[in-house]
């Protein structure tokens, strides 16, 4: 009753492939837009955006991203943090340089940037598979950021070797810089949310996802049925790292304003997206969303709880904070392997049918 | 009759037409072991050509020559009457040469329908950027290919798993998915490598009879390993047995039945 397909025909292949088949599915989805782009905004206030919204919108592209390549095309990467630094110096450089030209239009090039960058770092995916590449991708890691830190050029010279971005409009409303208000920084990354999500889900539906997918499950008839693995490969590090390039440039530009290369894209963020592709369901970009939610969220309720609620010391509350989140992850990769994606689609299954299961 | 490369018409009316794929004194060695041995035949374009020979005979290389897995030491491979020169696996795919596995090979964690679809790669040439928006060649190639798709999944009878995740078919199933991947890219040359292998009788009939239909309304050319010697009489219009590397006959099924060779592999005498 609740959840239902029955009477949802389809008279076209068209309508069958598309994104949300069941209507059902299809209405929710616009309700998340409208609410998403039309009620948020106007309710939310600067707690909530920076502590909340835009980590875990900004997540969600770096996760969809990770996901492509780890759960769709089934390399696995620890370079994320390298590859978000690439996107928020490149941002950095193009903002500089260019005043003039549109911040929305830096981050979509910075993307592009760091999709060469990754597939340069993508290229020992062609001979070594499994933990052998991400030891590779690892260096790749740690060669980026100590390339930001120590080539004065991508830091502009500044003294403090930070960079900061200076402040750019988009449509006469500030994005960047102190003077941006929540809503703004809000729908900034919402909208290149909603593009990434949209490109990602049509790549991995058609012919580019089928071919990433053939990689991971079984490379060797992947290449007997006609799939170039060279291609394959390197365009799934490609698209992957132009979203995860597209999250750096906005953690660096909306997010955070100010950067130190160390401490913002260093090999602890590789490994918090990997954790929110694992939790949230490898292959999935639903997945994806979940994943960023629950570890921005669960750290955000935890304190809220045990300082505000309970009125613990913060440093206890801390420490707690750590355990919890620690714990629930092994439990749920043990409960549940494949993620909050799969939990998601069992209660779907569940669903379908209640509440009259015969 | 076999001497000849004149198209001829089978006595169930089937055209036979000239000689598509030629192998030429191949001989394949993997160190000091030498898997195949000087072999010549040819593979004639609409006939069902059969490969046997005992266990070890080199077959299942035969066919990995044919689809550019293996590449032989000795020997030239020509394909629609040119000389194939040493090819990466995906570019023979490319070429239109479609196979099967021994042990399946499919991809588990994708749906049937999706299985069915990689096997359309050579059809789909929408790039990345059309892709990533879903629209013009991308969104028409996705229709048109998935209606041949379709008929495929129709013609092979597995329309109620259309959306099951492979993973969880039954192993019979899973045989037949994947015979439907290779249909998919409507191959030249369709390789089997044992396509009833752990069937029981009911299950060989049913892939007999599909094996039969693809290339009776296809015309699809197809050369097929098989151990069932019943099925590979009854299905092949000609059969290349091989033992110990070594092609020991040639012919139709009535040839090779009464080759004393052949009997000797298969019963068994003192190899000296």
């Amino acid at each position: 009753m609740f959840y239902r397909e029955a009477g949802d025909f389809k008279t076209s292949y068209a309508e069958d492939s598309q994104t949300f088949p069941i209507k059902f599915d299809r209405y929710r989805y616009y309700a998340v837009l409208v609410i998403a782009f039309a009620v948020v905004p106007f309710v939310i206030n600067d707690y909530w955006v920076n502590a909340v919204f835009l980590p875990f919108l900004i997540y969600a592209i770096a996760a969809i991203g990770l996901n492509i390549l780890t759960g769709y095309c089934g390399q696995v990467s620890l370079g994320t943090g390298g590859f978000m630094a690439v996107g928020a110096y490149a941002c950095y450089k193009l903002m500089t340089s260019f005043p003039e030209v549109s911040i929305l239009i830096h981050v979509i090039l910075a993307g592009g940037i760091t999709a060469g960058v990754g597939v340069l770092f993508g290229l020992p995916s062609l001979r070594i598979k499994g933990f052998y590449l991400a030891v590779a991708t690892l260096a790749a890691q740690f060669f980026l950021v100590w390339l930001f830190n120590r080539v004065p050029w991508f830091y502009n010279y500044s003294a403090s070797g930070q960079i900061s971005a200076p402040e750019r409009t988009v449509l006469g409303v500030p994005v960047t810089g102190a003077e941006t208000a929540p809503w703004a920084a809000y729908l900034v990354c919402l909208l290149f949310v909603t593009a990434s999500a949209l490109v990602a889900r049509n790549l991995t539906r058609g012919m580019a996802g089928r071919k990433w997918m053939a990689i991971r499950d079984m490379d060797i008839a992947a290449e007997i049925i006609g799939v170039d693995p060279l291609k394959a490969k390197l365009s799934a590090f490609a698209v992957s790292s132009f979203f995860i390039g597209i999250a750096g440039a906005l953690f660096f530009s909306v997010y955070l304003g100010a950067v130190e290369v160390g401490e913002a894209f260093g090999i602890n963020k590789s490994f918090l997206v990997l954790f929110m592709v694992i939790i949230g369901g490898l292959g999935s970009i639903f997945g994806s969303f979940a994943g960023a939610a629950f570890l921005v969220l669960l750290p955000v309720f935890l304190k809220n709880l045990l300082v505000g609620g309970l009125g613990w010391p913060t440093d206890l509350a801390a420490h707690l904070e750590f355990i919890i989140v620690g714990a629930l992850i092994i439990v749920f990769l043990v409960a549940e392997p494949h993620g909050l994606a799969q939990l998601w689609r069992v209660a779907k299954e569940k669903l379908r049918l209640w509440p009259f299961p015969h | 009759m076999l001497d000849s490369v004149e198209p001829y018409t089978t006595e169930d009316g089937r055209k036979i037409g000239g000689v598509v794929m030629e192998m030429k004194n191949i001989t394949l060695r993997f160190g000091g072991v030498t898997a195949i041995q000087d072999i010549s035949f040819d593979i004639r374009d609409g006939e069902i050509r059969a490969i046997i020979g005992p266990n070890g005979a080199g077959k299942s290389s035969m066919l990995n020559v044919i689809s550019g897995f293996y590449n032989p030491q000795e020997g030239e491979v020509f394909y629609k009457g040119e000389k194939r020169p040493p090819m990466k696996p995906f570019q023979v795919a490319q070429q239109g040469i479609a196979r099967t596995f021994q042990n399946i090979a499919l991809f588990e964690g994708m749906s049937v329908l999706d299985n069915v679809m990689t096997g359309r790669i050579r059809q789909m040439k929408a790039g990345l950027f059309a892709q990533a928006l879903w629209k013009g060649k991308a969104e028409r190639e996705e229709v048109e290919n998935r209606e041949v798709v379709e008929k495929v999944i129709d013609f092979l009878e597995i329309q109620h798993i259309r959306k099951t995740p492979v993973g969880r078919l039954p192993y019979g199933l899973k045989k037949r998915v994947e015979l439907a991947r290779a249909l998919a890219a409507e191959p030249s040359i369709l390789l089997l490598d044992e396509p009833m292998a752990g069937m029981n009788v009911e299950e060989k009939e049913d892939m007999s009879r599909f094996i039969l239909d693809v290339n009776d309304e296809f015309g699809t050319t197809i050369a097929l390993i098989e151990h069932d010697m019943g099925v590979v009489m009854d299905l092949s219009d000609r059969v290349v047995v091989m033992d110990y590397g070594k092609k020991i006959g040639d012919g139709t099924p009535d040839e090779v039945r009464t080759n004393q060779d052949v009997i000797d592999a298969y019963l068994g005498v003192a190899h000296d």
